[in-house]
């Protein structure tokens, strides 16, 4: 099938030897660190990964917070992929989502207030983060809890990779400054339309431009060996 | 894990009506429990999360102040809190139950979402004499430099209230009553300021005539 090639880890190979499926298993869950990035290559959770990525510390809390939810519903809906019927799939998988999202608001709220007040309404709405469904529905729903948690940590990570980057580029250039510790001195001229709304899209869109201009090179170095 | 195991809904047989409501009660009952857990096990640490924040601010915009009472407005006269209340002004008083102002808060729309406020207030000098924000959203790099702004900050160790504060263009500043604004956060510096005129006229009055019932609070004005 060629459209599977396109998309190497998606639908699943015949069965293998257990070392095979060792490398099968360390590939669940390299694929969403790079090759299945959610947010360089599958273009996923756009809301979070401009809104809340102002900073290097902002961009790491929500991916980690949303690596969190990702990862215990993902468990979750594979213990459970035999007992819900498939008619209410979807309600049952956001209920627990959601369940997940408020335990992480209170969480953060008790012990982290002051990532919890930058990162405001955003922790709530991890819910409607597109990625969560999606691993539930494409993934966890299909595959035992061992490998639905790979998959979920290492989405999870790629996610916080990409929103850490976006926010450490947007700080530097926005704000002269990484974690808050002033880079440049009193001479920087900070470019203040990074760390507004428009920065967002101009440094996701220099990301993107990068990892598919990589993928492209990647291709034809293949095509000239083979 | 292997093929095997891959779910093949296509084959399973319908389901009734009854699985179904009951797959979502249950899981909307376990999910309950779990949030209410979760509240009431956090809830102890928000709450003095946010109590400690405005105790901390009390200190700031009142300085010298070591500990203070709690007033709640009653009937258009200050009486101390008992319990939780919406309306509160603190009374602060020094080391020594000197009496260091009144910590007022006030809230008002700016840009985006409410902006609060905590400021001290002197009524000796009718003058506010410490600032800060406690609640911000304003749009980062601009509206949010009400927050730390030097220049901003500068107007609010001695802001005089009456006649009532004016917002005038950055640098223009000569009355006692002005603020200077923020270039390129018109918007949020207004706000602030018809923050701070509503919250001075609702509790001047009340705080007037408490400290005209109470005469030994001003003696012990040790402000300046």
């Amino acid at each position: 099938m060629p459209t599977c090639k396109l998309i190497p880890n998606w639908k699943k190979r015949p069965a293998m030897s257990n070392k095979v499926i060792g490398s099968q298993n360390m590939q669940e869950f390299l694929k969403g660190l790079w090759k299945e990035n959610p947010v360089f290559v599958a273009v996923l959770g756009m809301c979070p990964s401009l809104a809340v990525t102002n900073s290097a510390i902002n961009g790491l809390a929500m991916g980690l917070a949303t690596t969190f939810v990702l990862i215990g519903s993902s468990i979750l809906v594979s213990l459970l992929r035999k007992v819900i019927p498939k008619q209410v799939r979807i309600t049952t998988y956001i209920v627990i989502i959601a369940t997940f999202v408020t335990v992480v608001d209170f969480t953060l709220q008790a012990y982290f207030p002051d990532i919890h007040k930058a990162l405001g309404a955003f922790i709530s709405l991890i819910v409607v983060n597109c990625l969560i469904l999606a691993r539930q529905e494409s993934f966890a729903s299909k595959n035992g809890q061992w490998r639905s948690f790979l998959d979920a940590s290492g989405m999870g990570l790629g996610f916080t990779f990409a929103l850490f980057t976006l926010g450490a580029i947007r700080e530097v250039l926005g704000n002269g400054s990484l974690f808050g510790v002033s880079l440049f001195g009193k001479a920087f001229e900070p470019w203040i339309v990074m760390i507004l709304p428009p920065g967002g899209f101009f440094v996701l869109g220099f990301l993107l431009l990068l990892f598919n201009w990589s993928a492209q090179r990647r291709k034809q170095r293949k095509m000239q060996t083979a | 894990m292997s093929t095997e195991e891959q779910m093949t809904f296509d084959q399973e047989p319908e389901p009734s009506s009854f699985r179904l409501i009951a797959t979502l009660g249950v899981a909307g009952f376990l999910s309950g429990l779990v949030l209410v857990s979760s509240y009431l096990w956090t809830k102890p640490t928000i709450d003095a999360n946010k109590a400690e924040e405005q105790r901390q601010a009390i200190f700031r915009v009142l300085p010298g102040t070591a500990d203070f009472e709690t007033f709640t407005l009653q009937d258009g006269q200050l009486q101390t809190a008992t319990g939780p209340a919406e309306d509160r002004v603190f009374l602060g008083r020094d080391a020594n139950a000197g009496f260091t102002g009144f910590a007022i808060t006030g809230e008002e729309p700016g840009f985006s979402d409410i902006v609060t406020v905590i400021v001290g207030y002197h009524p000796a000098d009718q003058a506010i004499i410490g600032y800060q924000v406690l609640d911000c959203k304003e749009t980062p790099g601009l509206g949010d430099k009400i927050i730390r702004n030097e220049g901003f900050l500068a107007n609010f160790s001695h802001l005089v209230v009456d006649p009532e504060i004016v917002l005038v263009k950055n640098g223009t500043k000569k009355q006692p009553n002005e603020v200077d604004g923020i270039t390129g956060a018109t918007i949020s510096s207004r706000t602030v300021v018809n923050l701070l005129n509503k919250a001075m006229t609702k509790w001047k009055g009340p705080i007037d005539a408490y400290l005209q019932a109470h005469p030994e609070l001003e003696k012990t004005t040790g402000h300046e």
